[in-house]
């Protein structure tokens, strides 16, 4: 199952590569269908899912290359299975989005007449490595896929960026092969570390149970760490972000923002914390620290930017450390919830970003005050924008909520100041989106504006089905939740945390 | 057995609500009626600007149906049977965290749900014919319908965080309501303020929430109030000042008092129903709701006194100073709710004042809004009182319900406001104390002003000689808009004596909140006091305003009448305070990310390899290096492992 999500996308890559020039239609068409059946496969798995059954479902393990011990060993908890579907859901929505020309350029400056079917190519095979990355169940595979998800990130943002595409791209690719130099020195080291142990090998399983050395432990653990805040991103490693986010075409942003970023959250929850407990733990406070000060300070910048694109990227600083907050809490509320953060976090910053993608698509600018009035003339997309805009400060009732209200609860029963800081970011939250909305959707109509369409119904489609996971999940996240709560659990008693006991009760039993 | 003890420590009310049945078992209906016209009129898009507002209204009118059948069957109980639960569905659950959907249906919410239904209809027919000419108008109602269900579930939720939903569900209503005529720049960033002051009061409230949950380990009102008794002091006292940052906010308490002003900008029948009648009064239910917690702090009771009798001044004052009808209406708004917090942070005696107050406002000053949107209409949508004048005779029916709430608010002895208000300053003087002494006094001499504000708009609107603008021509609204005034005029006049007469209220509401020790006592040495503040007010408005002719333009004030124009400088604290070094923090953040953090990255990008000039070489040759310093990397990783090991 898993090992046919990961090879349809990726024969799908292969063969609208392979399809004549000029067959510009056929590609999409093909990309769609491919993308359509990943999407309903993926759901068919989660349907089969049992939440009480075994960690691991739908496992597959064959030998790769036998004398290092590496395996091709695939499998989903449920942590695993909600990404996945949050990535087979948005792919085909992001196709359907860079159907024309505008839908798939950074800005006014793309060149134009990029080849079509490479573009779709490169969304097909990156569906394929973010299956791919989230169902590793071998760390050595798990790295492969992370490394190679740069290589068609970096050639969308290089050649379908906006006005400084090749900085963007490279800035990206920089940052990213750093981090995966450490990680590949940390996944060589921890075969090292089990090979002296008296059996090599990469499988998570078995590595689980690895007992490592405390000082051994902190140092591949930073090498684990320092990869995941990259990709995250984690202050102080986030100015690649804003650059990639708001250069790439917003389809493009959207899977990386939305989901690739993903990837290094879900390696702290499953890598970090499960391989290396007491190194987590001994670094808690310092990770604290960077997720509040991530909060606060992404918040703060996002107030201050003049860019639509790199606003939005900007409160996903502040979202990300929300997320490492819930992670290192270590509580199940923090840590569910940090999980069904990176799910929400995935649909409602994708219905961002692609509605601010369709609205600078009209205009030909991502500047703020390029804007104004558009309720006026296209009050659809205003809609639609402001509730996208009103689940990324997390009003209740939309699903960021949920999600916020858990990792905030669950950290403050552990860590009191660093959970009040971060409730500050609530208010800034506020300030961010509403002032972004008054300044582009409210006010007397600008004149470069009228005369703007509203959304065409390809577009409605695009996003209707995210706005109303949106609400959906704002209402009765628990079907979610009930494939996360068993995953986190385990994670939580291989770090021997325990949730605190309320005060009053634990009075009680003092008496 | 725990909680058994808790309660009787406590000395409260019984916490063991039964699950609900008959009508009271479908009270989701309450929710659902609402929050499916709002859908509906959201979602279908223009096929439905015809009935639109039809459906709307219905879906109000049935909601308020609901509310009266549960109502009457909660009648048929004893006290035991008055609360009753109903189950809705598991929401949040995460370990240890477990937050259920349900509501809970008693005397308490019972009152908020047909002051909300009831007004709430009201105001959706009158709108009918206010909102008439707006293109916009099926958006309206689709805002209203959902603002009365987030409402609702804010006053019918079991638990704190259903309360949070409809708490921020209110907050999302109230800023596309004041920001519904968003292409005025002064509506939407009115709008935007209302939500961001909100947040900070949300901010108390969300924290507040999380002290519960580490102290309780549930949420629930029955788990929360049944062990509070065993919180320390400190945790008490703090959950009780979180709660009542969160009660600030929302009622526009100082101080976060600012942006009840603006939200002005809103349709009047906004402000009538949104920041009149129902919404701002939310912060009074969270503290009554919450007694159990407050009787437990009598610090964090005191701040409640004292943040109520401080806004109560401070409303009155800016009530007294301002030409737009709207506005002094709102400074009104502000102190009356002032008054309402005051007998909340009084403890039992208070707490059916508050809420008898509560609900005699909402029909007066629900009446009040309406007449003023109706006087607005007449004047060509203007709002400076200065033009008016005389309206009296081509107004009958505005003018006499406007009376009657009128007489209501200042406290004429019979009418609503007089049982209430009373009831409240006397609660404030039976405190005892220097305190009670203190907040008495303050609350009496709020009645005298509020007596002075109110008869000068009074005045100033309907009576002296007229002083329009020439094109402007008025006339009585229409029947839709009328036959509500004439409603809620009733309420205004009957609602007070059918609560307060025999402890009617305090006996319906006791289930929840605990008999007063003392039967309240209708006439007291203070009845005459506030009753001769109340003429000399009056007298004073009198003097100044009718038998004076009213300039069109208002004369230049000394200091104090500019204070009080300037809404007491809140405005220019806000600014000095808050929002120019917030601009300033932003600026700066922005720079050192960009040269700071981003440059130092930069500069050790190029220092490494040459980024921005020779972006080229990077790309032709990265698999190479790439290989590369992957190969340095894992060799110099591995070595230090080895290291470590020797």
């Amino acid at each position: 199952m898993l090992t046919a999500l990961i090879a349809i996308p990726a024969v799908g890559a292969l063969l609208v590569a392979l399809l004549p020039k000029g067959r510009d239609a056929l590609a999409k068409q093909v990309a769609l269908g491919v993308t359509l059946v990943v999407a309903v496969l993926s759901i068919v798995m989660a349907v089969q899912f049992k939440t009480d059954g075994a960690r691991f479902q739908f496992t597959e393990k064959y030998w790769w290359i036998k004398q290092f011990g590496v395996h091709y060993a695939v499998g989903v908890d449920g942590v695993a299975l909600v990404l996945i579907l949050l990535s087979t859901i948005l792919v085909p929505l992001v196709v359907l989005a860079s159907w024309t020309e505008a839908g798939r350029s950074g800005g006014v400056d793309t060149p134009p007449k990029r080849s079509v079917k490479t573009y779709m190519a490169l969304l097909l095979s990156l569906e394929a490595m973010m299956v791919g990355v989230f169902a590793a169940t071998d760390v050595f595979l798990f790295y492969v896929f992370f490394e190679a998800m740069l290589i068609p990130v970096y050639f969308i943002i290089g050649s379908y960026g906006g006005a400084q595409r090749s900085y963007a791209a490279v800035k990206f690719l920089l940052y990213s092969l750093f981090g995966g130099l450490l990680m590949l020195a940390a996944v060589i080291g921890l075969y090292v570390v089990s090979a002296n142990a008296g059996h090599g090998t990469f499988l998570f399983d078995e590595l689980r149970n690895l007992h490592i050395a405390p000082t051994t432990a902190k140092w591949l653990f930073l090498g684990f760490f320092i990869a995941f805040a990259i990709k995250a991103p984690l202050v102080p490693f986030h100015t690649w972000l804003p650059d990639a986010a708001g250069q790439a075409p917003a389809g493009a942003a959207v899977l990386i923002v939305g989901v690739l970023d993903k990837v290094g959250t879900f390696g702290m929850l499953r890598f970090c914390l499960e391989l290396f407990p007491g190194a987590s733990k001994w670094f808690t406070p310092v990770v604290l620290t960077l997720s509040v000060v991530g909060i606060v300070y992404g918040a703060v910048l996002a107030i201050g930017q003049v860019d639509i694109k790199r606003l939005i990227a900007y409160t996903s600083v502040s979202h990300f450390g929300f997320i490492t907050l819930g992670i290192f809490a270590m509580t199940s509320s923090g840590q569910s919830g940090a999980t069904l953060y990176m799910v929400n976090h995935g649909f409602s910053t994708g219905a961002l970003f692609l509605l601010a993608g369709f609205m600078i698509s009209r205009r030909g600018s991502a500047r703020i005050d390029a804007y104004g009035g558009v309720q006026k003339v296209a009050p659809l997309l205003a809609g639609t924008f402001l509730v996208a805009g009103l689940s990324g400060l997390s009003l209740p009732g939309l699903s960021s909520f949920v999600s916020e209200f858990m990792v905030l609860v669950g950290t403050f029963s552990r860590y009191k100041v660093p959970a009040v800081i971060a409730t500050v970011g609530i208010i800034l939250a506020a300030i961010y989106i509403l002032w972004m909305y008054q300044r582009t959707m409210n006010g007397p109509t600008a004149e470069a504006v009228k005369g703007m369409k509203d959304l065409s119904k390809r577009e409605l489609i695009v996003v209707a089905p995210i706005l109303a996971i949106i609400v959906a999940l704002g209402f009765y996240p628990k079907p979610v939740l009930d494939a996360i709560n068993p995953s986190v659990k385990q994670t939580l008693v291989q770090v021997h945390k325990q949730d605190p006991k309320p005060t009053v009760a634990e009075k009680g039993s003092h008496q | 057995m725990t909680t058994m003890n808790a309660v009787l420590a406590a000395g409260g009310p019984e916490l063991h609500p039964q699950a609900a049945e008959g009508v009271q078992s479908v009270a989701w209906l309450l929710i659902a009626l609402p929050l499916a016209g709002a859908a509906i009129l959201l979602l279908s898009g223009r096929r439905t600007n015809k009935w639109g507002h039809l459906l709307g209204t219905a879906m109000s009118l049935g909601a308020f149906v609901v509310g009266l059948l549960a109502f009457f069957q909660m009648l048929g109980q004893d006290a035991e049977g008055r609360s009753r639960l109903v189950h809705l569905f598991p929401f949040i659950s995460a370990g240890s965290l477990k937050v259920d959907m349900n509501l809970l249906v008693d005397p308490l919410s019972i009152s908020f749900v047909l002051l909300i239904t009831g007004v709430g209809s009201l105001i959706h027919i009158y709108s009918i014919g206010y909102m008439s000419h707006d293109p916009d108008r099926r958006r309206f109602f689709a805002y209203l319908n959902l603002f009365v269900a987030a409402m609702l579930l804010l006053v019918l939720a079991d638990n704190y965080v259903g309360l949070y939903i409809g708490w921020e569900g209110v907050g999302l209503a109230s800023y596309l309501l004041i920001g519904f005529w968003q292409y005025k720049p002064s509506a939407a960033t009115a709008a935007k303020k209302a939500f961001i002051v909100n947040r900070v009061g949300d901010f108390g409230l969300s924290v507040a929430i999380m002290v519960m949950f580490a102290t309780f380990g549930s949420l629930s009102y029955q788990d929360v109030f049944g062990q509070a008794s065993q919180a320390s002091q400190g945790t008490i006292t703090a959950i009780g000042l979180l709660l009542l940052l969160g009660a600030c906010g929302k009622s526009a308490q100082l101080p976060l008092q600012s942006w009840l002003l603006d939200a002005m900008e809103g349709p009047t029948p906004v402000s009538a129903l949104i920041h009149a009648a129902t919404m701002v009064t939310a912060g009074v239910y969270l503290i009554v709701r919450s007694h159990a917690i407050f009787e437990l702090s009598p610090d964090a009771q005191l701040l409640v006194t004292i943040v109520g009798v401080a806004t109560l001044l401070a409303g009155a004052i800016i009530g007294c100073a301002k030409d737009d009808i709207k506005k002094a209406l709102a400074g009104s708004t502000m102190s009356q709710i002032g008054y309402m917090v005051l007998a909340a942070g009084l403890g039992r005696p208070g707490y059916v004042f508050a809420i008898a107050h509560l609900i005699a406002h909402g029909f007066f000053k629900a009446g009040m809004f309406l007449g003023a949107g109706s006087v607005m209409h007449a004047m060509n949508d203007d709002v400076n009182m200065r033009k008016y004048g005389g309206l009296r005779k081509v107004m009958p029916i505005t003018f006499a319900t406007f009376g009657l709430g009128y007489l209501a608010i200042i406290g004429f002895p019979g009418l609503s406001g007089w049982w209430t208000k009373d009831g409240i300053i006397d609660a404030a003087f039976e405190k005892g104390g220097t305190s009670g002494q203190i907040l008495g006094w303050l609350a009496l001499i709020g009645a005298g002003i509020t007596a002075y504000y109110m008869s000068r708009l009074m005045f100033m609107t309907f009576f002296g000689e007229p002083r329009w603008d020439e094109d402007v021509h008025p006339h009585e609204s229409p029947k839709v808009m009328t036959v509500p005034l004439i409603l809620l005029a009733i309420g205004s006049v009957a609602g007070g004596a059918f609560l307060i007469l025999g402890d009617r209220f305090a006996k319906f509401l006791a289930p929840v909140v605990g008999e007063p020790e003392a039967a309240h006592k209708l006439v007291t040495p203070y009845t005459a006091i506030v009753f001769a503040l109340m003429v000399v007010g009056v007298g004073l408005a009198y003097v100044q305003y009718l038998r004076r002719p009213v300039p069109r333009t208002a004369p230049a004030g000394n200091p104090a009448v500019t204070f009080a124009r300037k809404d007491l400088y809140g405005d220019a604290l806000n600014e000095s305070l808050l929002m120019r070094p917030g601009q300033w923090l932003t600026r700066l953040t922005v720079y050192f990310d960009n040269r700071g953090v981003d440059g130092l990255v930069n500069g050790l990008a190029a220092f490494i390899g040459g980024t921005s000039g020779r972006v080229r070489r990077v790309q032709t040759g990265f698999v190479r290096s790439y290989a590369l310093s992957m190969f340095v990397g894992a060799a110099l990783v591995v070595g230090a492992l080895f290291l470590v090991r020797i």
